[in-house]
């Protein structure tokens, strides 16, 4: 490592502080839990099912846990069929 | 043909989790199809050393219990393509990981990647059988300390016994990887030299990663050591196991800190 990267660089024991201090605070909120998660999935393909025909496979769910706000990102793939029906 | 690879100790705070996310990125950069996968149920750590603590959405458990499928459960990692993590439950406990449950896991995902490695929990309760039940082979991670020699000999004794593999008369490959070794204590006297290591245990060496600073620097940032900073000693040290593991034949040594120019001026280390 030269010098220069020295200063550069973030001492790497603060940015552990910070990781941490993210990930417990969602672990120690209901957010956290898997459970949760597990669950909301169930229930929004159940309301998306009482409109159209969805395969649970092609559901593919991202979190991404922040500082300040966390996104919860679902990806649904709508079949041909149903695209058709909807048009 | 997939193979199944433990990385177990017996002993805690060894440097399992280090050395399965070390060993899986070295791996995956080699272009090899990659899955790390967290077996410590309720007290997960891989996901945090790898950084993919934030993205955690489902878990070894949700597949076995049938909440998500597996392509749900997998996290791929952002700085290497083929290099995924199946994470362990953090609310669960162990008994949720059933025997049939794990050998479905473990089956699909032998049909998906090239190498499958199990970060073992410590002990020798059912996470640890459940971690080595499948494997092909295993990676024994040892400290130069007696009680870790001890509880490694205790696991080479499960892993010869307890396994699909010793179950069927088959044998289960084994490595020992020595960890926090440092070359000035040992010479010393101070610490058990790798040859006594050797001596006792009687597995084939596969690396001895040197005692540094690096790993804990690795960790803190959420970066296996071995992309952090592919040119520290430790991660030269594990990039030379992985060639082992591959099949390579490598003569055994322990990689030294490289020193820059300013180091070698002021005659110690700068960071």
């Amino acid at each position: 490592m030269s010098i220069f990267q020295f200063w550069r660089r973030k001492p790497t024991a603060s940015v552990a502080r910070d990781r941490l201090q993210i990930l417990l605070a969602h672990e120690r909120s209901s957010f956290g839990s898997s459970d949760l998660v597990a669950r909301l999935q169930e229930e929004i393909i159940a309301v998306i099912r009482r409109h159209m025909e969805i395969d649970p496979d092609k559901v593919q769910i991202k979190l991404d846990r922040g500082n300040h706000v966390s996104t919860l990102e679902i990806d649904i793939e709508v079949p041909l069929a149903e695209r058709a029906r909807l048009a | 043909m997939s193979k199944v690879v433990v990385v177990t100790s017996g002993k805690g705070g060894v440097g399992k989790t280090t050395s399965t996310a070390a060993i899986g990125a070295a791996l995956a950069q080699s272009g090899e199809k990659v899955v790390v996968v967290d077996f410590d149920v309720g007290l997960r750590n891989l996901d945090l050393v790898m950084g993919a603590e934030r993205r955690v959405v489902f878990d070894l458990i949700n597949v076995i219990q049938g909440d998500a499928k597996l392509h749900q459960a997998l996290i791929r990692d952002k700085r290497i393509e083929t290099l995924s993590i199946l994470p362990a439950s953090q609310t669960r406990d162990k008994d949720a990981l059933t025997s049939d449950g794990v050998a479905k896991v473990i089956a699909e995902l032998r049909e998906k990647f090239d190498w499958i490695l199990c970060d073992s929990p410590a002990g020798i309760e059912r996470g640890p059988a459940m971690a080595m039940h499948h494997a092909d082979i295993a990676i024994v991670v040892t400290n130069p300390e007696v009680s870790s020699v001890r509880d490694s000999d205790r696991i080479i004794g499960l892993l010869d016994s307890k396994t699909e593999r010793a179950q069927r008369g088959e044998r289960v490959e084994k490595h020992l990887l020595i960890t926090r070794y440092d070359p000035v204590r040992a010479a010393r006297g101070d610490m058990l030299k790798v040859e006594d290591v050797l001596d006792i245990l009687s597995i084939p060496l596969l690396g001895i990663i040197p005692e540094s600073q690096e790993v804990l620097k690795a960790s803190n940032v959420g970066v296996p050591v071995t992309l952090n900073n592919p040119e520290t000693a430790p991660a030269r040290a594990y990039q030379d196991a992985v060639r082992r593991l591959r099949g390579e034949k490598l003569e055994m040594s322990i990689p030294q800190e490289r020193r820059s120019l300013v180091e070698r001026l002021f005659g110690r280390r700068v960071a």
